[in-house]
């Protein structure tokens, strides 16, 4: 059977939480086959964990100083995997920051086609094809590849169930001829996963908040509901812009893209940026004291009234029913 | 020091976009304007040139005729001249294809930094810019939230900046030559005044076709593209939900909902 190559991301030096979605993803089209980019020495454990998630090959590629350089290193690891290989039906990257940059540089390295943000995945007669969203989930586009064999960035939290545990053998490969243009990373600032509150990409439940908030001390509120229902924290652009939360929790046309099980949105008008970003839900609340705001166009079911007095008697009552 | 800012006019995102399913692309037959990102692109292009003097900054756009609005919007903020590079034969292309044009517009012009949009707000791959770096050999500073750019002044120097990631940020560091992504926090754009609205008209705008970049046969055009859409189906409009007026009992009627949704 064909290989399927999957990317694998590091965080603090354990596997990043996409790996077990990203090789049931290949298992759907062929024989999972792990690459991932080390420092000397720290491959044994990882593999074993590689296998058990499925991948029957682990393409090692060690490197001293392997954390420090920006995507480079990860796309001669993948190029070498693909020659190493010999028969690579797919290659799959994690629609993170890194991933798709670094399955967009290979794309190019190994004259391949390049599916971005990808929601499905399937193979029919023999080829890959790929489910996408347009303009925010307005429009499903199926794809197919013309050229080449595709090489594709999953969104994360799109493919469900996980591939049979696999025999995980080491297949070093060698990246040190690799002469690209590099970019160091000097210092990183960022909080461990670690946290229990789930990422806005993967949660079953989101809880966004607005420019209706009104200030940074009562936003708050919207990660007290949050917390209260085991939900991630969103905000829309005016609640990111005006401080009340970080960049990286914006929902919608030039932030994260959410599909949850449910949304809650805040003291959110619903512009249409804000509604590219979370109008797949499949069930939408949303609780604004204005009646005509567009949010109540999309919502399964909405309050108009302030949300101040209508929030606490919702967490009094969520957690009446958690007891 | 030679800048080049790359800008993409798309479709206003205050409208309803669509897809047209004939040809199975965007429709462009509504309002189109340079996207919002690559305005604060060019504006992070002139902030680089007015720390930098004796900096010029090109504007380069690859789309139909209308996309010479996008570069004399951005000559109007204050880039020095325009490259558009427009053909039928570009119509169609796929994110590949699409780099694979644009870096044959820039490659041996000696541009020492290129800016471009993190992502597009029509096509959403964020590639573009990844796949120029990688085509053109420059080192990537990608998602960058910030931006500093020392030149030495020869033809070296550094770049260096903030790059958002999921969990946080990351800084980065690059020598020269380079190419840099921003991210909407990067900063705010500025609007041209009548004097840069003037003298846009006469900056110089270089117009490409296919025939005048270095690309194979079979590079460019529907026909060759890599990746092929397949089908294309709107989603069902959302039906009307329930909304009630708050009477004093709303938070509780909404964690009944949930109970009865099975959602709680
Ligand atoms: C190119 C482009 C990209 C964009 N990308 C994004 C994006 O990714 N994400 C995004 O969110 N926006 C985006 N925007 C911005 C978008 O157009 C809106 O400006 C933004 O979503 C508004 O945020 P908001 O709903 O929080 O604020 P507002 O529109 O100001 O709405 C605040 C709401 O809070 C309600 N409210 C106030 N007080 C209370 C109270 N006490 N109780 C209940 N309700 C209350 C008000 O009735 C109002 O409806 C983009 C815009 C452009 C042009
Ligand atoms: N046709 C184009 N012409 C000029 N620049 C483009 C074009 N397509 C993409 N870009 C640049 O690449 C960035 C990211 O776009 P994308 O990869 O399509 O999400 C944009 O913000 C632009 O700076």
């Amino acid at each position: 059977m064909t290989q399927v190559l999957v990317l694998v991301e590091l965080a603090d030096g354990a596997l990043d939480s996409s790996t077990s979605e990203l090789l049931a993803a290949a298992a759907q089209l062929g024989s999972p086959a792990a690459v991932i980019v080390v420092e000397p020495g720290a491959a044994a454990g990882l593999a074993a964990e590689l296998g058990a998630l499925g991948a029957g090959t682990v393409f090692v590629a060690s490197r001293e100083g392997a954390g420090s350089q920006l995507v480079t290193p990860q796309v001669a690891a993948l190029k070498a995997a693909v020659a190493a290989s010999g028969d690579v039906s797919a290659v799959i990257v994690s629609n993170s920051t890194d991933g798709r940059e670094a399955g967009a540089r290979l794309a190019i390295r190994i004259d391949a086609a390049y599916q971005s943000d990808a929601v499905g995945i399937a193979s029919v007669n023999g080829g890959v094809v790929v489910t996408q969203q347009a303009f925010g989930g307005s429009y499903a586009v199926t794809a197919g590849t013309g050229r080449g064999i595709p090489v594709i960035s999953l969104r994360p939290h799109s493919i469900e169930g996980a591939a049979p545990a696999a025999a995980g053998t080491v297949h070093e490969i060698d990246i040190s001829g690799d002469t690209t243009a590099t970019t160091e990373i000097t210092a990183r600032h960022e909080q461990a996963q670690a946290s229990e509150r789930p990422t806005l990409q993967t949660a079953d439940i989101v809880v966004s908040g607005g420019r209706g908030l009104g200030s940074k001390e009562k936003f708050e509120l919207v990660e007290q509901l949050a917390d209260s229902l085991g939900a991630a924290v969103g905000a829309s652009r005016a609640a990111v812009d005006a401080g009340y939360c970080d960049h990286n929790m914006q929902v919608g046309q030039t932030g994260v893209t959410v599909s949850p099980n449910l949304y809650i949105a805040l003291g959110i008008s619903g512009a249409i940026q804000h509604r590219a970003g979370m109008q797949s839900a499949k069930t939408i609340i949303a609780i604004n004291k204005d009646a005509d705001s567009p949010i109540f166009e999309v919502a399964d079911f909405g309050v108009v009234g302030d949300l101040f007095t209508v929030v606490p008697q919702l967490i009094d009552a969520v957690n009446a029913r958690r007891g | 020091m030679k800048i080049a800012v790359l800008v993409k006019e798309v479709p206003d995102t205050w409208g309803d976009r669509r897809i047209d399913p004939s040809t199975k692309r965007v429709d462009r037959s509504g309002d189109v304007v340079i996207d919002e990102i690559n305005e604060k692109a060019v504006e992070a292009a002139l902030l680089v040139k007015e720390a930098n003097s004796g900096s010029d900054v090109t504007v380069v756009t690859m789309g139909p005729a209308s996309a010479l609005d996008a570069i004399r919007k951005s000559l109007a903020m204050g880039a020095d001249r325009g490259i558009h590079i427009i053909d039928n034969g570009l119509t169609g292309s796929d994110v590949v294809q699409t780099s694979a044009a644009l870096a044959a517009a820039l490659d041996g012009r000696g541009f020492d930094l290129v800016i471009t949009g993190n992502e597009s707000t029509d096509g959403r791959s964020a590639a573009v810019p990844a796949m120029l770096a990688e085509r053109l050999g420059l080192a990537q500073l990608t998602f960058l939230r910030t931006l500093t750019v020392s030149a030495d002044g020869g033809s070296g120097g550094t770049v260096t900046g903030e790059r958002v990631t999921t969990e946080g940020h990351v800084e980065l560091r690059a020598s020269l030559p380079a190419l840099v992504s921003v991210t909407e926090q990067i900063a705010e754009a500025r609007y041209p005044n009548f004097k840069g609205i003037m003298s846009a008209k006469k900056k110089p705008v270089e117009v490409l076709a296919l025939a005048d970049l270095p690309l194979a046969a079979g590079d460019t055009g529907a026909d060759n593209s890599w990746s092929v859409v397949a089908e294309v189906t709107a989603r069902p409009p959302r039906s009307g939900g329930t909304i009630i007026k708050d009477d004093g009992t709303a938070g509780t009627q909404v964690a009944e909902f949930l109970a009865a949704s099975k959602l709680i």
